[in-house]
């Protein structure tokens, strides 16, 4: 049986839902009953079912009903009509206390502007869940702790959100959600407040987590790439109705119409993915403060042939390479600028695949990314051929 | 003019007085003679068995603590509290205390569950805003007569005109405090299954602590504005020593009671403001 079974679920926002439904089963459009009936059409007849252990992702452009779906899954908002089952209850038939107690054991939500309690620390927002079913302190604050360790906050407990950047907000968000072990994990466009890496970092981390965790992931997002890389399946959405349901491949190569192809149509992997994409954090050396000593032990601890050279403020000035490094330490130089190289290939964030494939094909070291002449991230060639083939994005199954 | 007669509006709310006066009269005479008791020994018996010197440093000492440690709020509060007892003004200060805090404390137990029970309902809201405008608008002088009627003269009766002066601005800010607390942080909460009553202890009162904490300050300052006017019905304190020097015209000895009174006030509002802090900020 699917964990989570929607059938035939609206919404309509406005005093008058029944006439606005009596115009859906005609076939009004949103925007024809909006300006019949004034009221909004948030979802329209929604079906799917999701399995235990799926990432099932919501996708949409901005207004088309993602947040209101999710929120009629967890009955945050009530439904004008259909059915919510979870674990085969149906959600619309329970009484405030059933609802909360389903809430409490078998749903947790991550909100996109996080929704962190701004009067509670980091520890005391981890454990809110817990809280609130009564489990002692002792034992709830072990099991926050826990869950804050899992997303790599364990060192900040004792701070508030204001004192944390959006990207560690966001994880305590989400061990804030974990610590109560649901069932149902429901994330309502969890990253899209951050920026690109962060948001980046953060879709693999949850992919890592979900390794360990086997939940069943509800997860909303209007980025078409964040779909594909995360979901086992996606769900396209369009002015509150589902459009096509699928794996990402399916998606792809079989787009049930016109919106979906348009939606899909520029995913030419090497003309849609950008240097933004496949950039990873660079390992630095600045150039004020570091020697080639301090380089050497850089690279040799991560294994790098070669090194940026940045200072404070990030922008580059070169880069040295492990063989000068390693002559300028016997020889005992001290000053990095007279062995850095300055024929750096540099690219902009939004540069295509295609170009930096050109670019890369034989550098002796990765590309750089900038940004007005900061150093944003690196691109190693193996990262530009692994999208290539489809790994890093999920797009296998289609030919390039 | 001769169609409509005078409606008997002063009748009627004369009659209302008179049956409320009669109905409640247990309830009103245990108010008048224990609650006033009470608050005479408050006054007389604690405040006043006080030395002055240990009040004066005590208050000095907490003041500068919440204040973060600075020197200024705390020299003013020793020389004000010292003057003030130079003056030989220090009995009806401690009156004049008692009046506050006593008004204070009621209006804030009163106004809290008030506001709280606006913000909870959209009804509720529209019926108390007017009322609360009302309150806020009507002469404070006029509170003094049902308060007469009702507890006779003295402590009791200044207090209860205080009460209905000062509550307003702790129901509204209460209110306010609560309804500003984001949409997205009580679908947080309720996502997590609370019930009513959790959601409201663990996130919209704390959230709302800083607006209700403003609410309070301002019906403190309140409650010490309508200290004079107590007066003319029997409240003791400063107030009654403006009234005299106002029936003796003698401007001296009302310059000096009233610069008392602009001391107090300064106080208890920067103690006030100073407590008001709230946590993650
Ligand atoms: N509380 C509400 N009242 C009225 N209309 C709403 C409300 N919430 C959402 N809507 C409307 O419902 C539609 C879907 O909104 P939403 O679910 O927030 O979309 P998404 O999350 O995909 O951006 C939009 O047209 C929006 O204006
Ligand atoms: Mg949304």
């Amino acid at each position: 049986m699917p964990i989570i079974q929607v059938e035939n679920l609206s919404k309509i926002f406005g005093k008058q839902a029944k006439k606005a439904t009596k115009y859906l089963d005609e076939g009004l459009s949103k925007e024809e009953i909006l300006e019949k009936t004034g009221n909004t059409v948030g979802v329209n007849r929604a079906s799917f079912n999701v399995e235990e252990g799926e990432i099932f992702v919501i996708m949409g452009l901005s207004g088309s009903g993602k947040s209101t779906l999710v929120r009629l899954v967890n009955r945050l908002i009530e439904p004008t009509e259909g059915s919510v089952y979870i674990d085969g209850q149906d959600l619309a038939k329970m009484d405030s206390k059933s609802l909360r107690e389903v809430r409490r054991e078998k749903l947790s939500m991550v909100f996109q502007r996080f929704a962190l309690f701004p009067h509670r620390t980091i520890l005391e927002n981890a454990e809110f869940g817990l809280e609130v079913q009564g489990i002692d302190k002792e034992e709830r604050q072990k099991k926050a702790r826990e869950s804050l360790e899992m997303v790599g906050l364990g060192g900040y407990i004792n701070q508030f959100p204001s004192q944390l950047s959006g990207g560690m907000q966001q994880r305590v968000g989400l061990a804030r959600a974990l610590a109560n072990d649901p069932e149902i994990l429901l994330m309502d466009e969890a990253f899209s407040a951050l920026d690109p890496l962060i948001r980046k970092e953060m879709q693999d981390e949850l992919l890592e987590l979900q390794e360990s965790m086997q939940k069943t992931i509800l997860f909303i997002t209007h980025d078409l790439d964040e779909a594909l890389r995360i979901g086992d399946r996606i769900a396209l959405m369009k002015d509150g109705k589902i459009v096509q349901i699928g794996t990402p491949e399916e998606i792809l190569v079989n787009p049930a119409n016109d919106y979906v192809e348009k939606f899909v149509e520029d995913v030419d992997r090497s003309k849609v993915l950008t240097a933004e994409h496949i950039m990873k954090r660079p390992e630095t050396v600045d150039i004020e403060k570091h020697g080639p000593r301090t380089a050497l032990e850089r690279m040799r601890k991560e294994g790098l042939s070669s090194i940026y050279v940045t200072d404070a403020k990030r922008k580059l000035h070169g880069y040295v390479m492990a063989d000068d490094v390693a002559e300028a330490v016997k020889n005992d130089k001290k000053d990095l600028k007279d062995i850095m190289r300055t024929d750096i290939l540099k690219v902009e964030k939004d540069t295509s695949m295609a170009e930096i494939f050109n670019l890369i094909h034989d550098a002796p070291v990765p590309v750089a990314v900038v940004e007005n002449d900061r150093l944003q991230g690196i691109i190693v060639r193996g990262a530009v051929i692994a999208a290539l083939a489809g790994n890093e994005v999920n797009l296998n199954g289609i030919d390039s | 003019m001769e169609l409509i007669p005078k409606i008997p509006v002063a009748e009627w709310v004369s009659s209302f007085t008179d049956w409320v006066t009669d109905t409640f009269e247990p309830l009103f005479d245990f108010i008048k003679n224990d609650f006033g008791d009470f608050i005479e020994m408050f006054a007389e018996d604690w405040l006043m068995n006080i030395p002055i010197w240990l009040f004066i440093v005590v208050v000095g000492v907490i003041a500068f603590f919440i204040s973060g440690k600075k020197l200024g709020l705390t020299a003013f509060s020793v020389v004000g509290l010292w003057f003030i007892s130079n003056q030989e003004l220090w009995e009806e200060l401690m009156n004049t205390f008692t009046l506050v805090i006593f008004a204070s404390l009621i209006s804030v137990v009163i106004g809290v569950p008030f506001g709280i029970w606006m913000a909870k309902s959209r009804t509720v809201e529209k019926i108390l805003t007017p009322i609360l405008d009302f309150m806020q608008t009507m002469p404070a002088f006029v509170y003094l007569i049902p308060a007469v009627a009702f507890f006779s003269i003295g402590m009791v009766p200044g207090v209860a005109a205080s009460v209905i002066f000062a509550t307003p601005p702790t129901v509204r800010f209460t209110n306010l405090g609560i309804r500003q607390v984001s949409h997205e942080l009580i679908e947080a909460s309720d996502s997590f299954g609370t019930t009513n009553t959790q959601k409201l202890f663990k996130v919209q009162l704390p959230m709302a602590k800083k607006t209700i904490m403003a609410g309070i300050n301002q019906t403190v300052m309140l409650a010490l504005s309508m200290v004079v006017i107590a007066s003319m019905i029997g409240a003791k304190g400063l107030g009654q020593t403006v009234i005299t020097g106002l029936q003796r015209a003698d401007v001296g000895t009302g310059f000096v009671a009233g610069l008392g009174i602009v001391i107090l006030a300064i106080i208890i509002d920067r103690f006030t403001q100073n407590l008001n802090t709230q946590r993650g900020e």
